[in-house]
């Protein structure tokens, strides 16, 4: 199957349609929610959250039996949100640091996940096998229901979060602020993660417990690159995240042997590359075509405050001079002078030069506020 | 015991040590996620060297995914330094990206790589043995234990030869650098060694358990030491204690030694967080808790000295002026009558010598701040102990 196929198969095929739409609303709740985390500091929290959640899967797989997609997920949510506040318990009561108490959760519950699903593999009532599937996610095995649970959840998430606008706007940019509003931070403190948490679980199914954190970070940090308001970015990350969602299902439905889940997590990465290099505010390229163009400016005014200053020693300041003397000057280039000369602010005669009216009157200007910094 | 036995618990003890040198040193920089990301990010890197080598245990490949691993770390600081994203965020774009491509091209090249991600991940300590290394028609013992006791020597070389240096810029990484050690040079060793343990003992106990064993041991230590040389070794033991317990619990269980050894970990992590005498979470909660009635304390007498009027000093009345539940006043006043620092006479309460003089240095202590006044206080109060 190539790409023309897939599209058009995707609104006539069930599997491919319930994969596309599950890993595009998959895409845009994490997005959205992502946003939060990337802003609020917590990008590595996904990923500690995804690895937390694995041992609820297989308890709640050992408790009871069957391998139903929401019983397992609730064990996740679980584990994730016990992983959670013990993170947080880690940070506010030793002096153990964030990225130690992450990486602890995160190591500590995968293993014991690991231990848990060894440990039923190797039980006799074999009814186990796909509990791995969540280690990696397969997004071929979503059905409708698992899509309509995304779809609600997306919608309770856009529920809380304008609900709540306010409060989390505030809570991001300023903690102590809204603290000293009387606004109750903790609360809004614990929605909001376990809203991250209740994200990530659902994605495991999808892209797996290693790579979920990518599907968190990737939308929010390629759409912070194009605005500074955090509605356009919490927008623009949803919209990034379902076109990762939906390419990537595309991608790695028209070849074999390709895993979704990887494949959206580089496209994602794709966006993400793409925005730092192409914003236009803060982008790579643009940046560095503004310092250039700045350093070009400086030089050009050093030339002319120099010439400036040769000419306010004569009386009469279109008084020719040879290029020559510019020579022991640093900022001067043929260049700039060819530039000088475009903007009329200099006139060439031969191998002399001299300031017009207009190019003495920039330059004193310059000089002025230079002195009056 | 048979002798593939002690030779996976040699192995898993031997990988324990070469994982707790970095790994002391990770945690003390605040650099633990990035055993994390070394960790996931080595894939590709081992894929590739798997395509050119056919071995998982060459030199060649080991040397490949540890520079793999090299570069991701320069990927994470290369786009931290654009300053678009801060550095969590940097770190968790690089390696799910890595680790990705890693398993696309296993994916892609299932039936030329005998690599399996979830072996890539988890390890098989169990087959370690059967792996063995053979000079000249002798069997000197399993690949990996060679593998691991190199990487064990090169670190164990280093560590001895740069122990000095490795402190200084730990701790004040501005003192190193105007001694002369350039932090360039310490920061990137020591990720060499990250990346280099971390690709030599995948093989045997897998990614995960790789963090687990460098961050784990790490962090335990820490909250019951606040000496180098002590956290290194404490690291150390914590480490091999849990290789070897984890080996037996598995054993029992019938279930992963990877996921054992980490269960282990997170077993003794707990019990340390939770009961270490000073920094463990029972021991703060007690400290806390002794800080807010000594505030009470100080606060009461306070109130004492500054109110010569019968009315104000009355037992019943101190509760609703300062506002105290029925307990938290009845606490405090037992125990400033316990310290002879008050007296009550007819329900009214009245400051002692004692109480009078340990207010009044209590206060210059508040206004000036100065440990020296305090310092006879320090044994009795939580407090002034800082």
């Amino acid at each position: 199957m190539n790409l023309n196929e897939y599209f058009s198969l995707v609104f006539s095929d069930y599997t491919l349609r319930t994969i596309t739409l599950g890993t595009a609303i998959l895409g845009a709740v994490c997005g959205m929610l992502g946003s939060f985390a990337v802003l609020r500091k917590q990008s590595l929290l996904g990923d500690a959250i995804s690895h937390a959640a694995l041992p609820g899967i297989a308890i709640a797989f050992l408790i009871t039996g069957a391998k139903d997609t929401n019983t397992l997920l609730l064990g996740a949510l679980v584990s994730g949100l016990i992983g959670t506040f013990w993170i947080k318990g880690i940070t506010s009561k030793t002096h153990l640091k964030s990225d130690t108490a992450l990486g602890l959760i995160l190591s500590l519950f995968f293993g014991f996940g690991m231990l848990l699903l060894t440990f039923i593999q190797k039980q006799p009532n074999a009814n186990q096998a796909g509990l791995d599937k969540y280690l990696f996610g397969q997004a071929a095995t979503l059905v409708e229901s698992d899509v309509w649970l995304m779809a609600s959840v997306t919608g309770l998430c856009l529920f809380v979060i304008l609900l709540f606008w306010k409060e989390f706007k505030m809570l991001l940019f300023d903690p102590d602020y809204t603290k000293t509003l009387g606004f109750n931070t903790r609360i809004i403190d614990i929605l909001i993660t376990s809203f991250i948490v209740l994200a990530i679980v659902l994605g495991l199914q999808t892209v797996g417990v290693v790579l979920m954190s990518a599907m968190l970070l990737a939308p929010a940090a390629a759409a912070r690159q194009w605005t500074n308001s955090l509605s356009t970015m919490v927008i623009l990350a949803s919209i990034i995240g379902a076109l990762s969602g939906v390419f990537g299902t595309a991608i790695s439905a028209s070849q074999n042997n390709l895993s979704t889940g990887p494949v959206i997590v580089l496209v994602a990465s794709v966006f993400v590359l793409f925005s730092f290099i192409f914003s236009p505010s803060r982008g790579l390229l643009f940046r560095q075509w503004r310092f250039i163009k700045n350093r070009r400016d400086l030089e050009q005014h050093k030339t002319l405050a120099f010439m400036y200053h040769i000419a306010k020693t004569h009386d009469n300041i279109s008084h020719p001079h040879t290029i020559k003397i510019l020579n022991n000057f640093q900022g001067f280039t043929r260049g700039t002078l060819q530039k000088l000369v475009k903007k009329n602010y200099v006139e060439l005669e031969g191998n002399m030069w001299s300031l017009t009216d207009e190019g003495f009157k920039t330059a004193s200007n310059l000089y002025n506020q230079q002195s009056n910094e | 015991m048979n002798s593939a036995q002690i030779e996976i618990q040699l192995i898993a003890s031997l990988v324990a040590i070469a994982c707790a040198i970095p790994g002391t040193f990770l945690v003390l920089r605040k650099m633990a996620m990035i055993s994390d990301a070394i960790s996931h990010a080595i894939l590709p890197g081992l894929v590739v060297g798997f395509f050119i080598t056919q071995d998982l245990n060459s030199p060649l490949l080991i040397l490949l995914a540890a520079v793999t691993g090299l570069i991701t770390v320069v990927m994470v600081e290369q786009i931290q330094k654009t300053g678009l994203v801060k550095e969590d965020t940097a770190i968790g774009l690089v390696f799910p990206a890595l680790f990705s491509i890693g398993v696309i091209l296993i994916a892609k090249n299932a039936n030329d790589v005998h690599l399996d991600v979830d072996a890539v991940l988890l390890g098989e300590l169990a087959f370690a043995p059967f792996d063995r290394l053979i000079i000249s028609g002798t069997d000197v013992g399993p690949k990996s234990l060679w593998v691991i006791g190199t990487i064990l020597t090169i670190t164990v070389g280093l560590l001895i030869a740069f122990f000095k240096e490795l402190k200084v810029s730990t701790f004040d990484a501005g003192l190193s650098a105007s001694l002369g050690f350039s932090p360039v040079i310490i920061h990137y060793g020591l990720m060499s060694v990250a990346s280099v343990t971390t690709v030599g003992a995948f093989d045997a106990v897998g990614a995960i358990l790789v963090v687990a064993l460098m961050i784990a041991p790490a962090a335990t230590a820490y909250l019951l030491t606040t000496n180098l040389m002590k956290m290194l070794l404490l690291s150390i033991l914590f480490g091999v204690f849990s290789a070897i317990a984890g080996y037996w619990m598995a054993h029992a269980l019938d279930a992963s030694i990877a996921g054992s050894i980490t269960t282990m970990l997170g077993l003794l992590f707990l019990m340390v967080y939770l009961f270490a005498p000073s920094k463990g979470v029972i021991a703060v909660l007690y400290k806390e808790k002794q800080q807010r009635i000594e505030v009470s304390l100080i606060t009461f007498l306070l109130h004492l000295k500054n109110h010569s009027e019968k009315r104000e000093r009355h037992v019943n009345h101190l509760r609703e002026h300062i506002n105290w539940q029925k307990v938290r006043a009845k606490t405090v006043l037992e125990l400033a009558l316990k310290n002879n620092m008050i007296v009550i006479d007819k329900n009214i309460v009245s400051l002692t010598e004692k109480g009078d003089e340990f207010t009044s240095q209590a206060i210059d202590y508040i206004i000036t701040n100065e440990d020296a006044q305090i310092e006879d206080m320090k044994d009795d109060f939580f407090l002034f102990r800082g």
